[in-house]
């Protein structure tokens, strides 16, 4: 990476972070623990950096970190949505009929 | 441009729409699941996207993987109780810090294999991702070790604790300079990479467990930016950008919770609160008068039967005794006579930030039914009874009153304003912080010494009798 993509990138990162203030800071405590999981699952997103570093043909210590990156991240990723979306099928305004 | 670049950084930019969007639905309980959905949605494009790299040719061990975590991680994600819901996102925080610093460490090895010299600026970010990636890994394990109580969730303190940090940070910051001039010192690299998987392990050690939303909020917010970081080190948009998006999230819900504790979060990180030495002077601070009265259930029953009013305050001791569908089968008891039953919901209720709310979803009570501490606190003025389940420091007005209370200006739930208070508590120990609770002797204040499943589920019963 060259300085110049690493400003650009700063750019980008601090831009993105300004957004995600003024996105998040209005979920209301009621929601706090599933915007926690659901944003757990986002930050498994370094499984995309993991494929692409494990993505040689050829066996090497990179292939083989990247290998192990994509299974922990999938695990972020996978569980993360999936416990989250089980909780928020509980949220319910009215008492559902047992 | 290349087709194919083109195609993959257009699918970044709808993903990233994707969780901007998703995350903005998360925040209102009605659209939350759909917003949840399409966040997962962007994943899976970017996912796909990405397998489209022409350096991606490794598909068939790469798919191996995908499958591998994806059934490991759906498997946790529905054997989980809601009440271990802070260990789970834990455990998840450690994955994805853990996989940012793998990919740092990788792509830096790609370039010691090919005898090249890695651009500087690819050394710092993915020093940093190491850093970032490595004490949220092992700080992660730790928490989740301390809240499944496989080690002891107090403070864990030794003498030179911060001496130690700070030799190893600075150690990091050395090794780091060391590395920026002369890359190809394999061992060095491995030597910081240890550093800061031992920094996580010191960092979270000293914080007591009732700390653990403070933690577990910031964690998050370090997969975040170790995410970023190792988008950084790869030179992808998509991962800083998501990675910030969640070091944002982080950040906010990490000051929330040490607004709600009245702490700073130096404070959470580095005091040792809640071990014998904090303690200590906190007992000494409240001098109690007054005397304890004690009920039975069928007093309280009919206390709360013939209100017109109850909040019920749900602490950590409900979660821990597993009462809330008790509570939930006192709450229709009291509503079928006619009362009004509200829940007060403190910010620091659960083990982590709204781990409360989500306990009484699963036991099917109503979101509207849930109130915030700044919605609730000016209607105890007109409450009957106040019902305090396994809650001791977020009721304590010694938190108001008492400017050499440890805990003093702590916003907490007000029910001594409250006509009456009930507290199910199983002795006269005090909570967390180590404080005497002025509550339990007043005189509106009545006590129900007991387990809260066993007194709740009692409760339900004589309130049936009616």
């Amino acid at each position: 990476m060259s300085t110049e993509t690493l400003i650009a990138s700063l750019f980008v990162f601090i831009l993105a972070s300004f957004a995600g203030f003024e996105v998040i800071n209005k979920v209301p405590p009621t929601l706090h623990t599933p915007l926690m999981s659901g944003s757990n699952a986002i930050s498994g997103i370094s499984v995309l950096g993991a494929l692409i570093i494990a993505g040689e043909a050829s066996w090497n210590v990179t292939v083989i970190l990247g290998l192990i990156a994509i299974v922990l991240a999938t695990i972020n990723v996978v569980g993360g949505f999936l416990v989250t979306d089980r909780m928020l099928q509980m949220f319910k305004k009215k008492e559902a009929k047992v | 441009m290349e087709l194919r670049f083109t195609a993959i950084q257009l699918s970044y930019i709808v993903a990233m729409t994707l969780f901007f969007v998703g995350l903005k639905e998360l925040g209102s309980p009605a659209t939350a699941r759909k917003g949840n959905t399409l966040a997962s949605v962007g994943m899976l494009i970017a996912i796909v996207a990405t397998l489209l790299e022409k350096q991606v040719l490794n598909y068939g061990m790469i798919f191996i993987a995908i499958a591998l975590g994806s059934v490991l991680g759906a498997v946790m994600a529905y054997k989980v109780e809601m009440t271990d819901m802070p260990q789970m996102v834990g455990l998840l925080n450690g994955f994805g810090g853990a996989a940012s610093a793998m990919v740092a460490v990788g792509e830096f090895w790609r370039y010691l294999a090919m005898s090249q010299n890695p651009p500087s600026s690819t050394t710092i970010t993915a020093l940093l991702g190491v850093l970032i990636g490595g004490v949220t890994f092992t700080g992660s394990v730790m928490a989740f070790a301390k809240l499944q109580g496989l080690i002891t969730g107090a403070p864990v303190v030794f003498p030179a604790q911060k001496i130690l940090n700070g030799l190893l940070l600075g150690g990091f910051l050395i090794g780091s300079i060391y590395i920026c001039l002369h890359p190809f010192n394999s061992q060095i690299f491995l030597g910081l990479l240890l550093i800061s998987l031992i920094l996580g392990v010191t960092f979270v050690l000293p914080i007591g467990g009732g700390d653990m939303p403070v933690v577990i909020s910031l964690l998050n917010s370090f997969s975040g930016l170790a995410g970023s970081a190792a988008g950084f080190v790869v030179n992808n948009n998509l991962l800083i950008i998501a990675g910030a998006l969640v070091g944002a999230s982080g950040i906010i819900l990490t000051v929330i919770m040490c607004k709600a504790m009245n702490r700073s979060l130096a404070n959470v990180l580095f005091a040792g609160f809640g071990s014998g030495e904090s303690a200590g002077g906190g007992v000494a601070g409240g001098t109690v008068e007054g005397t304890v009265k004690s009920i039975d259930t069928e007093e309280g029953a009919m206390m709360l039967g013939y209100a017109r009013s109850v909040v019920i305050v749900p602490g950590y001791g409900m979660a821990v005794a597993q009462a809330q569908h008790s509570v939930k089968e006192l709450v229709d008891a009291l509503e079928s006579l006619g009362v009004d039953v509200k829940y007060a919901i403190h910010p620091v209720a659960g083990r982590m930030p709204g781990h409360m709310n989500v306990l009484l979803a699963e036991a099917n009570v109503p979101y509207p039914q849930l109130y915030d501490m700044d919605d609730i606190n000016p209607m105890f003025d007109t409450t009957d009874v106040a019902l305090v389940i396994g809650a001791n420091d977020v009721v304590n007005p010694a938190a108001k009153d008492d400017k050499n209370s440890p805990i003093y200006g702590m916003p907490i739930l007000e029910v001594d304003r409250a006509k009456h208070t009930i507290v199910i508590k199983r002795g006269m120990s005090t909570g967390f912080a180590g404080v005497e609770n002025d509550l339990f002797y007043k005189d509106k204040t009545m006590m129900l010494f007991g387990s809260a499943k066993d007194m709740v589920a009692k409760l339900a019963s004589d309130v049936k009798q009616l």
